[in-house]
């Protein structure tokens, strides 16, 4: 019983952070249309912004407020203003070619600039474990769950209640339209860049004490986001959380209860069964067919 | 446009071959610059331009000057085997690396069938089973260190049931198919069997699965990051028994990463960066002074590489790969009249490698030898 | 007066690939070698991905399962022709099968499916031990003799992957110029059109998919006895990014794009050697570049160039007009 609690709080735990990642994706798909393939990077590099702040002798907390400040100027407005915009009239297919790049780029430089070792990174919560039924949960697994909850609660909360939360979905949902409606939807495309890049960002300074900081971790966090966005639905930013969530928790029991050689097959299965039966994700809503 | 690239590539070619110089010994180092091998191999690549810049210091080889050349693997195997094909290509004289075993049980083919001497940073037993004449190690292999700690665990900690979890790679799997055959002969039960992905990020499932085993200790063959998360996990969820490994788990970085988790861990180390010997205490200052981190293991494998290089040709007399070869089986350098392999050290007929080696136990934040175990 | 300079063309280009490993060193005949066996995985990936407008993220994938198919018949003594088709035909099936429920939904689905497929046969191929030799690989795969003529050495081996890749991307000359081939343009012009033309859209996709697959599973035929050596990692999802790279940065859609792609992808670090380790820097940001100011990759860059100077003759528009009309 105790291992059953314990790797479903640990798998909550790391689903939450996936769930972050994912819903940048969901959030690019809905805005631009644009898979990023690069958001696995976006998620590795704030960690490496807030080291070297941090290197330059910045305490902790000021780090992580320069390397969100950093992740929104960068990952958000410098990604949307050099690379999206100018190719968004050519199609998707550029644009995907051009997020690999781009991760490739990132990888690259964090490995020639910064380290082309892991390195260690400070907990920003206490390490304190608790004991319940057995298993042992930190602070931080708790609040990994309650910051990604409360981040996208508040998302959530942002695009239905203002009014500028509504002219993004707007946006999202038809772009003709909501410029006719007088939204400007040059600047909502670039919140919902912006909103992502902040994301990435949490994720990864809530992500990095545990899995370490090394310039190749987004390879594995971006497959796993993205699955998680597909199997959550694709257009639907509480989709993005459940999708997450299961991941997490999938990962972990077919890891301890079906075999360790095929436990990242789950996942996938799983991506590949909904595709079939439910193409639109587990909590997505259907779109209209393109051909 | 094909023809364009075509006849580039042509032109490379032929400025690369009148490049070689007749004042200098050539030498490739092809390592893991890139890729998800990088660490390892950048490392092991400052180890062997240390070593040769000292050589070179100290009057190079033969009184010729080495000139290094680095090829990147990118860590991986084909291309790996393409740029030993260019190494040759190009005229080295001797070639390191590389460090993956995946990379060098492939490569290693090309410079056989060219009799190119090669010195690798592998440990994985099938390195050194293939009957190639012209491989070398710079640490000794897997089915050789393991035994080791085999003995230790039976014998001082009194293991009969134990969990093994390992990288469910090349380099993984050669040392867990060496851990069964020690488990075996050492009469320790496996209860629990858990391989782990590369790059794997959560380990609470496989900490769970030995925790519930029943197991009495644990045996942990994982690569650096790795390692350092399944300890931090361990640490976490308590996990109360003694937890074993080789190199890589008590190496200093998988201590820097995992901080206090890595208290207690204790492995069975081939060579260590704070082995209780002032050569290498004097290497490794180096080392750091002048690359600006501390060296490992893999630093010091390539520093003996290069060294041996300049030690064994200058016996055989002359630039002949064949006599190398010759000379290095069943050879013995001694650290007192060789000082640059820094311990006894001796190669046998399958270029398997013996040295003395240490069990290392992490105590607050450091490695600490406990005891200094004899070449075998 | 239009046919002979392009002839000339051909001619001077086959010339140019049948002299270009003479006097070369190993090296450079084996870059040569890996540059005509990605070529052909690029082209089959091209015909799915510039004609049909798919992406396939599983050509590695593909590419492996020719590759252990070949490896494992010929180490059990078969001869490289028989293995051969047999690869193509098993991927070519693989593709049906993965790509018919793929493509009944949404067409971005076949990207996230083939994305799931990759990594699934790297599991199996790393875990299947038994059958693939697992994370060790299989070594030593033979090279094929054909009536005597021995492919062990570097140049003749060449010779040998050469023949394959002009049958190969004469198979797909024809397959584009076919009144079939046409369709699939018709297909990625406009598919609503096309569909409305009486085109099965559907099926159209699936089987350029499919024979996409076949395309990769014969590089993988073609790798196996270069190598001698294959192990799972060199199947995985990274370098179906590669090839999926070396096909737009060639210009997708393009018949010589994937060669092109291809070229720059597997020679570019060594011409970007001087560089050291920056040269996976400056290629990223050489794509980034390339992708923003030409999304038709290089080709796409040079017609746009030649449009350029073109702009001078050109016709006079309401003649064209009234010829349209």
């Amino acid at each position: 019983m105790s291992e059953f609690i314990q790797i479903i709080v640990s798998g909550l735990s790391a689903g939450s952070i996936y769930a972050l990642a994912a819903v940048g994706f969901t959030l690019l798909w809905q805005a631009s249309q644009t898979i990023n393939f690069a958001q696995g990077e976006f998620v590795m590099l704030p960690a490496f912004f807030v080291l070297g702040a941090m290197g330059l002798g910045a305490p902790m907390w000021l780090a992580i407020a320069v390397a969100l400040g950093l992740s929104v100027l960068l990952l958000g407005a410098a990604f949307k203003k050099l690379i999206v915009e100018p190719m968004l009239p050519h199609g998707t297919l550029p644009l995907i070619i051009a997020t690999i790049a781009l991760g490739l780029l990132m990888k690259e430089s964090v490995k020639e600039f910064y380290s082309a070792q892991g390195q260690p990174f400070p907990p920003i919560f206490p390490t304190e474990v608790v004991r319940v039924f057995g298993a042992a949960i930190s602070v931080a697994d708790i609040m990994n769950l309650a910051v990604s909850f409360a981040a996208i609660l508040t998302l959530q909360l942002f695009l239905q209640r203002t009014r500028t939360g509504r002219c993004m979905q707007a946006t999202a949902q038809n772009r003709g339209v909501a410029e006719i409606l007088g939204v400007n939807v040059k600047r909502m495309v670039m919140y919902t860049f912006l909103i992502n890049a902040a994301l990435a960002a949490i994720a990864s300074i809530l992500i990095t004490p545990i899995y370490l900081a090394k310039f190749s971790n987004g390879e594995t966090l971006g497959l796993v986001a993205f699955i998680a966005a597909i199997v959550g639905g694709f257009n639907q930013i509480r989709g993005a959380l459940v999708g997450g969530l299961l991941i997490g928790v999938i990962d972990n029991l077919s890891a301890f209860y079906v075999s360790s050689e095929y436990r990242a097959a789950a996942p996938l299965i799983l991506l590949i069964v909904i595709i079939m039966v439910r193409p639109q994700g587990i909590m997505g809503t259907s779109e209209g067919r393109t051909v | 446009m094909l023809r364009k690239i075509l006849l580039a590539a042509g032109v490379a070619a032929l400025s690369m071959s009148s490049a070689v110089s007749a004042q200098t010994v050539r030498i490739a180092d092809v390592a893991e610059l890139s890729g998800a091998g990088a660490a390892a191999g950048s490392v092991w690549h400052d180890g062997v331009v240390m070593g040769y810049d000292e050589v070179n210091a100290a009057g190079g080889i033969l009184g010729q000057q080495v000139e290094l050349q680095a090829y990147d693997s990118q860590t991986d195997p084909q291309n790996s085997r393409a740029m030993v094909q260019k190494a040759i290509d190009e005229g080295t004289y001797i070639l390191m690396g590389t460090v993956y075993s995946s990379s060098t049980i492939v490569n290693m083919l090309v410079a056989q069938q060219n009799g190119m001497p090669q010195f690798t940073g592998s440990e994985s037993p099938t390195i050194t089973a293939q009957g190639n004449p012209y491989i070398f190690r710079t640490a000794f292999g897997a089915q050789k260190g393991l035994p080791k700690i085999g003995s230790y665990l039976a014998d001082d900690l009194d293991v009969s049931k134990i969990a093994v979890v390992w990288a469910n790679t090349e380099f993984g799997k050669g040392g867990y198919n060496a851990f069964l055959n020690v488990a075996e002969a050492n009469g320790i039960e496996i209860v629990a069997d858990i391989p782990t992905e590369q790059a794997q990020v959560d380990f609470a499932a496989d900490v769970s699965q030995v925790a519930s085993s029943g197991a009495e200790a644990v045996f942990v063959y994982l690569t650096e990051e790795e390692s350092a998360r399944f300890l931090l996990e361990a640490d976490k969820q308590g996990l109360d028994m003694p937890l074993a490994g080789d190199t890589v788990l008590v190496s200093q970085k998988v201590i820097d990463l995992a901080g206090e988790a890595a208290n207690g861990a204790f492995g069975h180390v081939g060579l260590s960066a704070n082995a209780p010997i002032p050569a290498i205490a004097e290497v490794s200052a180096r080392f750091e002074a002048r690359f600006g981190y501390a060296p490992d293991h893999n630093a010091l494998k390539g520093y003996i590489g290069a060294w041996t290089v300049k030690y064994v040709t200058e016996m055989v007399g002359e630039l002949d790969r064949e006599a190398f070869a010759e000379t290095m089986h069943g050879l013995c350098l001694d650290a007192a009249t060789y000082p640059g392999v820094l311990m006894d050290v001796c190669w046998d007929e399958s270029g398997e490698i013996s040295r003395a080696s240490f069990l290392v136990e992490v105590v607050d934040g450091g490695q600490v030898i406990t005891r200094t175990l004899p070449a075998n | 007066m239009t046919a002979s300079p392009k002839y000339l063309l051909y001619i001077a280009m086959l010339v140019a690939l049948v002299l270009a490993p003479l006097g070369q060193g190993n090296y450079i005949v084996y870059v040569l070698c890996s540059w005509l066996i990605f070529s052909v995985a690029a082209m089959g990936l091209n015909l799915t991905l510039g004609y049909a407008g798919q992406v396939s993220l599983a050509q590695a994938a593909f590419m492996g399962i020719g590759a252990y198919i070949t490896a494992l018949m010929t180490m059990a003594g078969y001869h490289w022709l028989l293995a051969m088709p047999f690869a193509i035909l098993s991927c070519f099936g693989i593709g049906l099968i993965l790509g018919y429920p793929a493509l009944r939904v949404q067409h971005h689905f076949l990207a996230f499916v083939t994305l799931a497929f990759n990594t699934l046969v790297f599991l199996v191929l790393r875990n299947e031990e038994w059958l693939t030799g697992g994370s060790f690989g299989l070594v030593p795969i033979p090279r094929p003799d054909f009536f005597g003529f021995s492919t062990f050495k570097q140049v003749p081996f060449y010779y040998f992957a050469l023949v394959c890749f002009l049958l190969a991307a004469g198979a797909m000359a024809w397959i584009v110029r076919s009144p079939w081939g046409r369709a699939f343009k018709a297909l990625r012009e406009n598919p609503i059109r096309a569909n409305s033309l009486g085109l099965n859209t559907r099926l159209m996709t699936l089987l350029a998919f499919a024979i996409g697959s076949g395309f990769a599973g014969l590089a993988g035929a073609m790798m196996a006895p270069l190598v001698q050596f294959i192990e799972p990692g060199s199947f995985t999802l990274i370098h179906s990014l590669k090839i999926l790279l070396m096909v737009v940065v060639g210009g997708s859609g393009f018949y010589y794009g994937p060669f092109l792609g291809a070229a720059i992808v597997v020679l570019l670090p060594e011409l970007l050697r001087f560089t050291e380790g920056y040269y996976l820097i400056i290629y990223a940001a050489f794509v980034l570049v390339l992708m923003v100011f030409s999304p038709n990759g290089l080709i796409g860059l040079w017609q746009k160039l030649m449009d350029r100077f073109r702009t001078q003759q050109v016709e006079r528009s309401d003649l064209k007009d009234g010829a349209q009309l």
